[in-house]
């Protein structure tokens, strides 16, 4: 069934409109509409008798379209009880203005060399936006440091908890699987040589050294990384943050130093743990696959780590967790106006927290062959 | 009152709300008439967007029904729920815009989700409904972070117009604004409900569109909704009521709709 047949000739022509006009029914007014001649000229009468229920939506695209067809030399008369509402859209149609000219393309070239432009200028701003946090950091961290009572204890110590205590079974468990899964793979390869007893040496020096530290940090960069960028993002977008500003308190001091210095606090600890449940790992693992006892897991551990093995992994913890509570709070304080900004800017502060973590740990290794550690 | 339950289009009996032992409804009832502007008043804390969030079916009642257009809400079937929830059309407080997407896309949405149309057909609705509710075109193309707050409650509306509805919940859609835009918001208010025969219920503590736009009051004390015209209110002896309705700023707001 059509909705609209237009019959007459010449500078007559009459539009009967009939069936569903409810919204329901817009892509078949569309279509149809779409399929009106144009160049009419003369009068029109639109004949609404015969409709059903007819919406705002579709009356206004019959408006639209009678006025792309006809403007300027139809006389648009509507008859047979048009819609209470026609008078109005009527009076809307005519106040419509013209759509605003889409902005010319320029051309590709232009195009990619302007892309490329605009790429630096932003990574130049974001470099001395960068710059100025940390330095705005640094500047409050001094004043912390000869005025302790801005350290707020109680801010503290619920980032310590949030991002430590709460931390301690998945940090724990992960350290354990790792380095059992270290200790049986290794294993398999030594024990062809009659090398069994280096699994302990294996699994020592790379938990110690290496896993134990960077397992936790990048743990703690998806937990507490994520959480301190979309904790401070919301707080953005709903002018928390202007709102302490404008009682002369600082959103630095307030809340990226109490963060900063929990997990600096926090993940050497964890790191403490994780150490211990992944070299606990080992001995089980020595233990039940290789028969190797505690007490001879134990001696063997110690012949086979140095005095530094242990302070070389955890120095680094430090480093990291000031990384990655930089790199959080950081993307929090940069959220604008949008839901999405804050879940792009989140995933940014996990992704660029993990690297940097793992961009640092790979200095460190350099650095400790070369100073001999 | 004597009146049928087919001529209200919300019909609320008996309504109670608990948040643990705080009870904020106690056997509430409330009838909405077709064609009415039913302002919804309250002191705060008194369970006002609770009622609101109970008809529209995002809160479950603790006990009583609700009914749209004679449908209870809490049994209707998936599909049901669809064809109602499309009868109707709500503003949130703080117009509750989807901020990833500009205010034409926003428009659009319902249109998307309910009707197979075309992008063109789309962009003359999306261009309706600003023009409906006196936005400019080019403010289409904006994101809500861009917009001034009348401009939001203006986005809000033809959002919640786009898919013409008979009904339209509003919730304190004046909060915030300027007097000039709170009173403009008031004009197209009962401009849209005279042109497009809707029936508005909004929950509100602005005295003057209060005045001007409303031809029922509800007052949730103690509980209970107390319903009557506004004269009828201005009578009231109810403690709460006659304090609302003779305070101070009230006084201002009635001259100023008489005067």
């Amino acid at each position: 069934m059509t909705v609209l047949e237009l019959e007459g000739e010449g500078d007559d022509w009459r539009l009967h409109l009939g069936g569903d006009w409810s919204l329901a029914a817009m892509a078949q007014i569309e279509t149809e509409l779409r399929a009106l001649p144009g160049g009419l000229h003369g009068r029109l009468v639109c004949d609404w008798s015969r409709t059903e229920a007819p919406g705002i939506g579709p009356a206004w695209a019959l408006l639209i379209r009678l006025a792309d067809i006809g403007t300027p030399h139809v006389d648009v008369r509507h008859t047979g009880d048009p819609p209470h509402f026609l008078e109005l859209l009527q009076k809307l149609e005519a106040e419509r203005g013209v759509a605003p000219a889409a902005p010319e393309a320029a051309p590709r070239l232009e195009h990619s060399v302007s892309a490329v432009g605009r790429w630096a200028v932003l990574q130049g701003a974001e470099g001395r936006a960068v710059i100025g946090f940390f330095g705005r950091l640094v500047t409050v961290l001094r004043e912390v440091f000869f005025r302790p009572q801005a350290l707020r204890p109680s801010s503290l110590a619920r980032h310590i908890y949030e991002t430590g205590i709460t931390a301690i079974p998945i940090v724990s468990l992960i350290a354990f699987l790792i380095s059992v899964i270290v200790a049986y793979l290794g294993a398999q390869q030594l024990g062809r040589f009659g090398a069994d007893i280096f699994v302990v040496d294996l699994v020592t020096i790379s938990v110690l050294r290496e896993m134990g530290v960077l397992l936790t940090a990048i743990i703690v960069a998806g937990r507490s990384g994520s959480a301190f960028a979309a904790e401070i993002g919301v707080m953005q977008l709903n002018e928390e943050t202007d709102a302490l500003r404008a009682m002369g308190m600082n959103p630095v001091e307030l809340l990226v130093v109490p963060r900063l210095l929990g997990l600096v606090i926090a993940l050497p600890l964890l790191t403490v743990i994780a150490d211990a449940m992944g070299l606990a790992g080992g001995g089980l693992l020595s233990l039940l696959n290789l028969h190797i006892p505690l007490t001879q897991f134990i001696s063997r551990l110690r012949e086979s780590i140095s005095p530094t093995t242990f302070w070389a992994g955890l120095i680094k913890a430090p480093v990291f967790a000031v990384l990655i509570a930089m790199v959080g709070t950081y993307r929090g304080m940069q959220v604008r106006e949008s839901a999405r900004e804050l879940g792009r800017l989140t995933t940014v502060a996990v992704v660029q927290s993990i690297f940097l973590v793992i961009l640092a740990d790979a200095l460190f290794a350099v650095l400790f062959v070369q100073i001999d550690f | 009152m004597p009146e049928p339950a087919a001529a209200s289009v919300v019909r609320v009996r008996g309504l109670v709300s608990r948040f643990g032992a705080q009870v904020v409804h106690d056997g509430l009832d409330m009838d909405i008439r077709s064609n009415e502007v039913f302002g919804i008043v309250g002191g705060s804390g008194t369970g006002k967007s609770v009622l609101l969030r109970t008809i529209l079916g995002l809160r479950r009642p603790d006990a009583g029904t609700v009914e749209l257009y004679g449908k209870d809400v809490q049994e209707l079937a998936a599909a049901d729920r669809s064809a109602l929830v499309q009868s109707y059309g709500v503003t949130f407080q703080n117009g509750a815009l989807i901020s990833s997407l500009t205010v034409a896309q926003n428009i659009q949405l319902p249109l998307r989700e309910y009707h197979p149309l075309s992008e063109n057909t789309l962009d003359e609705l999306a261009q309706l409904n600003l023009a409906l509710v006196g936005l400019a075109r080019d403010a289409g193309a904006k994101y809500p972070s861009q917009l001034s707050g009348g401009m939001v409650k203006r986005a809000a509306l033809a959002r919640a117009l786009s898919l013409e509805p008979k009904l339209l919940f509003l919730d304190e859609p004046t909060a915030g604004l300027d007097p000039i835009s709170a009173a403009a918001f008031d004009e197209l208010l009962l401009y849209l409900h005279s042109q497009l025969r809707l029936t508005v219920v909004m929950i509100t503590h602005d005295l003057d569109t209060l005045f001007r736009t409303c031809n029922r009051v509800g007052v949730i004390v103690d509980g209970r909704m107390i319903t009557d015209t506004l004269e009828g209110m201005l009578q009231n002896q109810n403690a709460w009521i006659h304090e609302y309705f003779h305070g101070p700023r009230a006084r201002a707001a009635e001259k100023g709709a008489h005067g």
